[in-house]
């Protein structure tokens, strides 16, 4: 019984070898983007390729922040967003992630 | 003010989970309760336990990047491998690796273009061992002001092991250089899940390749590499950030100009200045790849805001690192940086490691004190006294402040 937990636990705590093979299993992804207008827009143009904290973990940025933000994705990443959903994603990080915005007079 | 602090958010869980702990015989075991705040702004982070880790701070779930919780420097020199930083970029990474099957591949301007396996590597060459400290270019990013873009990190995306390998010298001279030969491009097997994104490849001047000391390593602390931290191979490139050292390395090609990929060309590029910095907010005019590590001192044994018993002796403890210069002082001041004084130094694990450094002080009297740590190398370089900045937010290397209260 003890060399069963032991292995058991050998098994959830390390990579695990069978045959040639090592493989790991990673944790369920948990993180979501925060609910409000454009989060399906979030999800279908930034989660193929990467989990929400790449957003949420960032400091409260102005709009210019997200707007080159979303420029490098397009242009240096080849994110495929059409540019007719650039506005709206940067419109949702701005408010959702970002510093307030002032009115200018 | 530069630690994380761990929030209970209940002393039953903590306790049931102390209690677990013990029953695996010290494994830790994972618990969503637990969480971190980073001593900056948006600084919440959960501890999350990945294959082959403790829990540790979860930056990015996909691809995985998880930074060390500070209190592990204070354990020894020597970083866990179940506690050392994990950090990538494209989040196609590989999960399963066929030992018998894996090779990695020299290839470009060399007469023998070759294919080792992972046993050919380990028999063919000579195996060296070096301890060196690992540090993502980004460490401590999120302490920066203004803020920048970027993983936001406290100062544990830095780690110390004892990497084990064969010399990257002599697999390429086994596959012999050909005249003009310049860099040497290595690529590991993590990839973009779409294929427009660049592919995380990193190269390494000709000399430098070929100095010796840049191993293709296989073994951590002792044991295989963990899977996140590059298993099977990944390169040791001592003295220089982290994004060198590229994980699951498979593929060497030798080539015969600058090679000028997204990861060496547009990104970790710093700025083309005296100390690489720049005015806060502005924006370079011309900038070079990053390098090697800014020399850095930490106190480790007591953190920001922590207490220090009055009346008696108190052992100060840390850790200092260069690019491997040659470590000769740790200074430190516990009236806010007016008096220094020198710090005992421990062990020399070689000029590559953490070198830890000890302070026996027994403080004045009661009330606050603000302690410091500086440390200086064989070239007179030292830490600068006020934070350095730069767009990326890469480099940072200033001396820190501890504030603790004597009680």
């Amino acid at each position: 019984m003890k060399t069963f937990t032991a292995s058991l636990l050998a098994l959830s705590t390390v990579a695990f070898v069978r045959a040639a093979e090592v493989s790991i299993v990673l944790p369920p992804e948990t993180g979501t983007y925060k609910k409000a207008p454009g989060i399906e827009l979030m999800q279908a143009n930034c989660l193929m390729c990467h989990s929400s904290e790449y957003v949420a973990s960032q400091p409260p940025m102005p709009r210019k922040f997200w707007e080159a933000s979303v420029k490098k994705m397009k242009e240096k990443f080849g994110a495929p967003t059409p540019d007719a959903q650039v506005a709206a994603l940067v419109d949702y990080l701005t408010a959702n992630y970002g510093v307030p915005e002032k009115k200018t007079p | 003010m530069n630690f994380p602090h761990v929030s209970r958010r209940s002393f039953v869980t903590q306790a049931a989970q102390a209690a677990a702990a013990a029953l695996a015989g010290g494994a830790a075991i994972a618990r969503a309760e637990e969480s971190v705040r980073l001593p900056f702004e948006n600084g919440e982070r959960r501890l999350v336990k990945f294959p082959g880790k403790r829990p540790l701070i979860l930056l990015t779930h996909r691809p995985p990047q998880l930074e060390t919780p500070f209190s592990v420097y204070n354990e020894g020199v020597i970083t866990p491998n179940d506690a050392f930083f994990v950090r990538y970029h494209l989040s196609n990474i590989p999960l399963s690796i066929n030992t018998d099957e894996f090779r990695l591949e020299v290839k470009g301007l060399v007469n023998s273009p070759l294919k080792f396996s992972l046993e050919q590597l380990r028999k063919d060459f000579e195996n060296v061992e070096v301890v060196a400290v690992n540090q993502c270019s980004g460490n401590s990013r999120g302490f920066f002001q203004p803020r920048v873009g970027g993983g936001q990190l406290a100062n544990g995306a830095m780690g110390n092991a004892k990497w084990r390998g064969v010399r990257l010298r002599d697999v390429l001279d086994k596959a012999v250089l050909q005249a003009g030969a310049k860099q040497v491009v290595a690529n590991g097997l993590d990839a973009a899940p779409i294929p427009q994104t660049p592919d995380f490849i990193k190269a390494l001047e000709i000399d430098h390749a070929r100095d010796g000391e840049v191993l293709i390593a296989f073994e951590m602390n002792g044991e295989p590499l963990p899977m996140l931290n590059g298993f099977p191979l990944r390169l040791v490139v001592p003295g220089y950030f982290g994004t060198y050292w590229v994980k699951h390395l498979n593929e060497l090609t030798v080539v015969g100009e600058v090679y000028d990929g997204f990861y060496m060309s547009t990104a970790y590029r710093i700025p083309a200045t005296v100390g690489n910095c720049i005015e806060p907010g502005t924006a370079p005019k011309s900038t070079i790849p990053i390098q090697q590590f800014r020399i850095r001192s930490f106190l480790t044994s007591v953190l920001d805001g922590g207490q220090i018993p009055a009346g008696r002796e108190t052992l100060l403890k840390g850790i200092a690192f260069d690019s491997g210069q040659g470590l000769t002082e740790v200074l430190v001041s516990t009236d806010g940086g007016n008096a220094w004084l020198p710090a005992h130094l421990g062990k020399d694990l070689g000029r590559y490691s953490f070198r830890e450094w000890t302070y026996a002080w027994t403080p004045p009297n009661a009330g606050a004190f603000h302690l410091k740590c500086r440390a200086f190398n064989r070239l007179g370089e030292t830490q600068p006294m006020e934070p350095l900045w730069n767009p990326a937010g890469y480099l940072r290397n200033n001396v820190e402040t501890t504030r603790v209260t004597v009680a």
